[in-house]
Parts: C-alpha cells; structure tokens; sequence
C-alpha cells in the first residue's frame, strides 16, 4: 500500500521470465498482433469450459484468460455475469479454477487467471499464486485491484514467476499510467472505453490513443479490451496495439447454446468465432 | 495511497493496550473527565491521536479502495472536492442552512420511561433520526453529497437503496437541487418497500429494479458501480452508507457525525453527564457511526452496535456482519463481510431490508479491532418484539432497523441492572420512522396471531 510495494521491487523481480511478455513479442515477431480470449471456468460446466479454452487456442487465441466466477462482478455485463451465475449455481469452486488452469496449459498458449479479488485473499494470496504457478497458470488480470492495494500480490508475483496484468482506463491520469506500466507484467490492459465488459458497435476512439499514452509511460505491452467483438474491429486494434481481447463474444456461443438456441453445439460456433477474429488480427498490418 | 492523511493507522498500537474494551484513547483524554466543552475545542484538546482522526483511506487494516481503474480518477476528484469543500466555510454554512430549514435539525432527543420499563428500568433516551424530513437520517448524508455534486459541476446522480430510505433521500435532494436521478434497487427491495418506490417515482426519479444476484441491496451497488463506471463524466454516485472505496466511509460518516454530536450536548443538557451506552443498529454502518463517532474519545462510554441477527447467527440466515463474518472486500473496501470459503458473498437475511446487506463500513471493523465498540446480534422476533413495544409503550413507530437498536436496549439495560448499575443513561439511535414498515409488520403481527390462536 506505499509506493515501496509499487516502485521499487525486488531488483530481481526484473528478472522475472514473463510468458505472456515472451508470447507476445513472438507474434509481435510474425508481424501481428497477438489474440487474447477470456472465457469464465464452470460455464456451462468445468469439463465443457476447459474443452472451449482449448478449442479457443486450435482456433487461433494467442493468450488464454479463464475468469473465476464471483457472485459480484462489477467490471461485468450482463451476458458475463448470466454465465458466471450460472456457473456458481452449478456449485463451480476456486479451486476448478486451478483445475481448468492445468488442464488448458499444455493447449500451447500461456493461461492467464481473471479474478477478482476477494476469491483470491480468502484463499490466501501466497498460496493462490503458489498454486496457479504449479498449475501451469501464467499469472493473474486483476481488474478490482489496483496497484496501490497491491503489495501482496506484487511479492507473491515476484516470488512465483508470474505475470502480473493491472487495467488502465481512458480516465486514468499519466502518473497512473506510469504506475500501472511499472507495476505490470506481461502486458497492461487497456480498457478502451469506460463501462463493463460487453459487445460493442464500436471500439471506443479513446483507446488507440490510450495505448499510445500507456506506452510512452514506460508499458512495454499494452493490449486493448472490453467490447471487441468483430474481424473488422479487432484488425482496427491490431494495428496499434500488442494484442486484441475478446471476451463476451467469445462467452455469447456458448450462452446462446446453454440457452438452447436451434442448431447450436456451442463449442463449434465459438470455434467459428475465433477463426473470425483471429483472421481480423492477421489482416492488421503492424 | 502513500499522500494520504491516515491519522487511524497509529492508533490501534495504544489501543491495544486497553484489554478492557472501554478506552481506545484514555491516555490522550486524562485527568479530568471531559467536561461539555464545545467541539472544535475538544478536537484541539484531544490530539492527533484520537480514535475519532481516522480520516481514511485506511482504518487500521481496513478500508482502501479496491475498485476498477476506470473509478480512480472520479474518487480522486470526489475526494478532493470533498477537502476543498470542508475548508470552505460556504459548504458548511450552506448545509447548516439545509439542516436547519429542510431537515429539521437538530433532531429532538426523548427520554422514553415506558419503554425504559421494559430495559429493567434503566434509563433511555432516543435520538429522532425518524422526524427528519424523509424520515430517517438518511437525508443528512445525501445533503451533504448534493451539495458536492454541484460543487462537481454534475448533472446526474445514481444511488443505491435497500430499504428506500436513502433512494428516498437521494430523489428528494435531486428534486431540490434539480439534477437527473437514477435509484437501484434490489427487485427483491422494490417488492418489500413498494410504498419507497412509489414516494421516489413521485420525486421524479427513475427506480431501476436490479434483477442480478440476490437481488438485493448487494446487487444494486453492483448495478450502481457499473452505471457510474460507464458515465462518471456526467454523473456522481451518492453512496448511502459508511461503506464502499475511500472517500466513502470518511465523507459520509463526515456527514453523519451531527447526530452525536448534537446528541451528546442533548444529554449532557438533559442528564448533567454522558450516557453509559449508546446504541444504534448497523446495516453498512452509518446512522451507527454517525452517533458513535463523538464519543469515540470518551472513554467511559460504551458503543454498541446492532446487527441483524435475522433467523439467528447459528442458522447462517443473518447479516450480522461483524458478529458472524469474516475480513474481505467487498463493494471497493477491505472490512468484513459475509463470505464462504471461497470468498463468494453469502446472502443475507433480515426482515430488515436497510440492514440486509453483506457487508459493513471499514471503520465498523477496525472499531471492533480494537475493542473501542462491539457489535452484536438481534433476531427479527427480537427486533419485532422491541419495535411492538415502542408503538405500545411511547406512540412511536419505529424503522424495523431502528428496532435491532431497541432491542439491544432491552438487553443492554436489563444486563447493567443485573449486574447492579440500575442508574445507568442508555442512548439509542431512533434512525428511523416505520411508515415503510407497517405491511411487513402487520404481516409479521398477524402471522404470530394465528400461530398463537
Ligand atoms: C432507518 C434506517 N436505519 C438504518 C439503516 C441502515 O443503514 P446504516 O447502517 O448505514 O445506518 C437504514 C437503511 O436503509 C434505514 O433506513
């Protein structure tokens, strides 16, 4: 909770291996941008959300984020928060999440846990992070956490080798940039408009100018999410930013299946999903 | 965080010491006892030590602000219009005025002997947060929070409610001052207190029903927190309890402190000394800090706070925070909160919808750290029991969230009787009227009839 927790770590923190870092600048090396895809654990059920973690990365997803469900996810819109809550009526644990980590981390792309907060002090950070890294779990985007409150998990991150993803904000001011940027590892996330997550008609116009901003005060990675949903918007991101995040396009499929709409097998559609914006990544020229 | 002013967090080392549970401070208050010194004059005497300097964002462990990114900035700003605004004797002169020629403070305070009866015999005297215009000590906070949204240059406010109460506030002020208004509440809320939702869409604010989760007061700060997420350049988000990110718990309690402080000179007045015990009841906390916090340097009084025990702690249908949580964060603080094992927020249970809420202010928490104030549980039969009695007794209807408050009377007198201080001033906090409640109440009263016949 000082600026100690923030600024200045542990000079070996420095040396810690980012996976997702290293992912990225790889596809940055191909000439694009990379694709990350969310899907939250449980949903429709443990077995099938690990099934289309690893449908997402044969179909192209670059970096994979499993959500923990939480019964007050604020960050989120309605079609998350129906599919989260369905999950943990269904009786989804925290700890399936490490389960799903371990089981989607050899799928060959690096696995990013989405959680927010309290699921992870009540297990207890250290051991969380022990065990997300035993799991294979490349690190954690924390999107109720911001630096300042940090500190645990900043030593947890350093001590365990992982990636640590905080969020920037079209409102955030260049100090926080700096901060966020500082504090992060493997990418920052950038939040291209102010709301929840959710499809969108468009991407909001601050966010290539937030990216640029997040880079100028020192973000190595910065990639841009909340309301990607489209080939075309996703090559728009592409092009000036590290990577595209998709999430509630990608979670709708497998919704619209659960909900029982004609024709549906969830996991196909969500297949043919990513082939879509994974194509709209690669047309981006960098 | 480093910037911020945390006059709490040197506190609970000494506090620590007082392993009786009564003093927080004494060392800092001394010698004589405290006589009815003017406040500001106290303040000065007291030190930067005093338990009641706590100004956020930390109240020893709790507190801080684990929000979204995206809310920084609008609490940066609120925060710092807030201090501006303290410094700035217009903005207090302003809300004297609103107290004064709206509200109708300063709330009388009545000494009720029949009821007392029912305390062993103690005396009591209840603080009328109920005749306040809007009836309850909601409107204090929202006053104050309006009067900044202007100073913000803001044309729409949000709110979440559980009971109605502080919807109910919050559409009144928006009425007054002539800004949009947005109300969430919990669909569950909007069915118990329909005769709230009526008042606020008569005030001319738009109710939204939040059909998410519990659908409940939990759910309605969620839903509130997005809608302020999506538009913050337009819009402030007056929050109605102690809770929440910094500056919440500080801001509102800042608003809320008038009811002790004119309390304790009230008593002082009608008793020639402090009260004994002052009690109020504790859904996020703020009618409960609101009338603790100018005592919190006078060591000899206790503070006891009343949660709602609903069917019993022991049943795990309650939300009796302290008394039966566990620390965590919920709604951007770090303090108590009803949770399972994996930190997923538990349901809470009251028939109480003002005190059904999972969580509590972090201030509430660190009191109770430090053993400065104790919370304990009321069940809705105790709390109905108590809220029967006052109608009987003294022609008062209470809040059923009121009624934890006297019900901790009845306990916390008899107990001082029994253990042979019958002179004992219990001071409760009447923070609101039970217009809202009659239905529940006549279903909960008739519903015993057949039971019994
Ligand atoms: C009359 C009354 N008392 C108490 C409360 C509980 O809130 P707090 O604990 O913040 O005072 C409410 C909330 O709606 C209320 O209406």
């Amino acid at each position: 909770m000082t600026d100690q927790a923030v600024g200045t770590q542990d000079p070996r923190a420095r040396d810690v291996r980012s996976a997702v870092g290293e992912r990225i600048d790889a596809v940055r090396a191909a000439g694009r941008a990379a694709l990350v895809g969310y899907l939250p654990v449980g949903f429709p059920d443990v077995e099938t959300s690990v099934r289309a973690a690893r449908t997402m990365v044969e179909q192209g997803v670059d970096v994979v984020e499993l959500g923990v469900p939480y019964s007050d996810p604020v960050m989120d819109g309605p079609l998350i928060q129906k599919a989260v809550e369905s999950a943990l009526g269904a009786g989804v644990r925290v700890r399936d999440t490490l389960r799903a980590v371990e089981a989607v981390a050899g799928a060959g792309a690096p696995v990013l846990v989405m959680t927010y907060w309290n699921p992870v002090i009540r297990y207890g950070v250290d051991a969380f992070a022990r065990d997300l890294a035993s799991a294979g779990g490349a690190g954690m985007i924390t999107p109720d956490l911001i630096p300042d409150e940090a500190g645990e998990w900043m030593t947890a991150s350093d001590r365990y080798g992982l990636d640590r993803v905080f969020l920037v904000a079209p409102s955030s001011t260049t100090e926080r940039l700096a901060l966020t940027a500082r504090a992060s590892r493997g990418f920052v996330y950038a939040a291209s408009t102010m709301g929840v997550t959710g499809t969108r008609t468009s991407v909001g116009e601050h966010a290539a100018r937030l990216v640029a901003d997040t880079r100028r005060a020192g973000a190595e990675h910065v990639c841009v999410g909340l309301g990607v949903s489209t080939a075309d918007q996703a090559a728009e991101v592409a092009a000036y930013a590290d990577g595209v995040i998709v999430g509630s396009a990608f979670v709708r499929p497998l919704v619209e299946a659960a909900e029982g709409s004609p024709g549906s097998d969830g996991i196909e559609r969500l297949a043919a999903v990513v082939r879509d914006l994974a194509s709209g990544v690669r047309r981006a020229a960098v | 965080m480093t910037a911020a002013p945390d006059g709490a967090r040197s506190v609970p080392d000494h506090a620590h010491e007082d392993v009786d549970g009564t003093a927080a401070a004494s060392s800092t208050t001394a010698a004589t006892p405290p006589p009815p010194v003017e406040e500001a004059a106290m303040a000065e005497a007291m030190g930067p030590t005093r338990t009641a300097a706590g100004s956020g964002p930390y109240f020893g462990d709790f507190g801080g602000r684990f929000v979204p990114e995206a809310l920084i900035e609008a609490l940066d700003e609120l925060d710092a219009e807030y201090s501006k605004a303290k410094a700035d004797p217009a903005f207090g002169d302003e809300l004297a005025r609103l107290h004064l020629t709206y509200t109708g403070r300063p709330s009388i305070i009545t000494e009720v002997p029949r009821f007392a009866a029912h305390c062993g015999g103690v005396r009591v005297i209840l603080k009328r947060e109920d005749l306040n215009h809007t009836g309850s000590h909601k409107i204090n906070n929202v006053l104050g929070q309006a009067l900044l949204t202007k100073r913000l240059g803001k044309k729409r406010v949000i709110a979440e409610t559980g009971a109605g109460q502080h919807g109910v506030a919050t559409a009144t002020a928006a009425a007054l001052f002539d800004l949009d208004c947005v109300i969430y509440m919990g669909e569950e809320d909007t069915r118990r207190q329909a005769l709230n939702v009526a008042r606020m869409r008569l005030l001319g604010a738009e109710v939204v029903p939040v059909s998410t989760g519990s659908k409940t007061l939990k759910d309605a700060i969620n839903e509130a927190l997005r809608d302020w997420v999506t538009n913050v350049d337009t819009t402030n988000y007056v929050f109605g309890t102690v809770a929440g990110p910094h500056p919440f718990p500080a801001m509102v309690r800042d608003f809320q402190r008038i009811i002790g402080v004119e309390a304790r000179q009230q008593v002082l007045d009608l008793t020639g000394r402090l009260p004994d015990v002052v009690a109020a009841c504790v859904g996020g906390g703020s009618n409960a800090i609101g009338i603790f916090h100018a005592f919190l340097d006078d060591p000899d009084v206790r503070l006891v706070g009343l949660e709602a025990g609903g069917d019993g702690v022991d049943t795990g249908r309650h939300a009796a925070t302290i008394s039966g949580g566990a620390p965590g964060v919920l709604h951007g603080a770090r303090s108590f909160l009803l949770q399972d094992e994996d930190g997923q927020t538990i349901e809470s249970h009251s028939i109480s919808a003002g005190l059904d809420y999972p969580g509590v202010g972090p201030e509430h928490s660190w009191l109770s750290s430090i053993h400065r104030a104790e919370y304990r549980p009321i069940t809705d039969a105790q709390a109905m029991e108590a809220f029967r009695l006052l109608c009987r007794t003294e022609g008062i209807i209470p809040a059923i969230e009121s009624s934890h408050a006297l019900a901790g009377a009845m306990q916390l007198g008899r107990e001082a009787v029994a253990a042979g201080r019958p002179d004992t001033t219990i001071l409760v906090n009447l923070s609101g009227r039970g217009d809202k409640d009659v239905e529940t109440a006549a279903a909960w009263f008739s519903l015993l009839d057949e039971g019994e016949s």
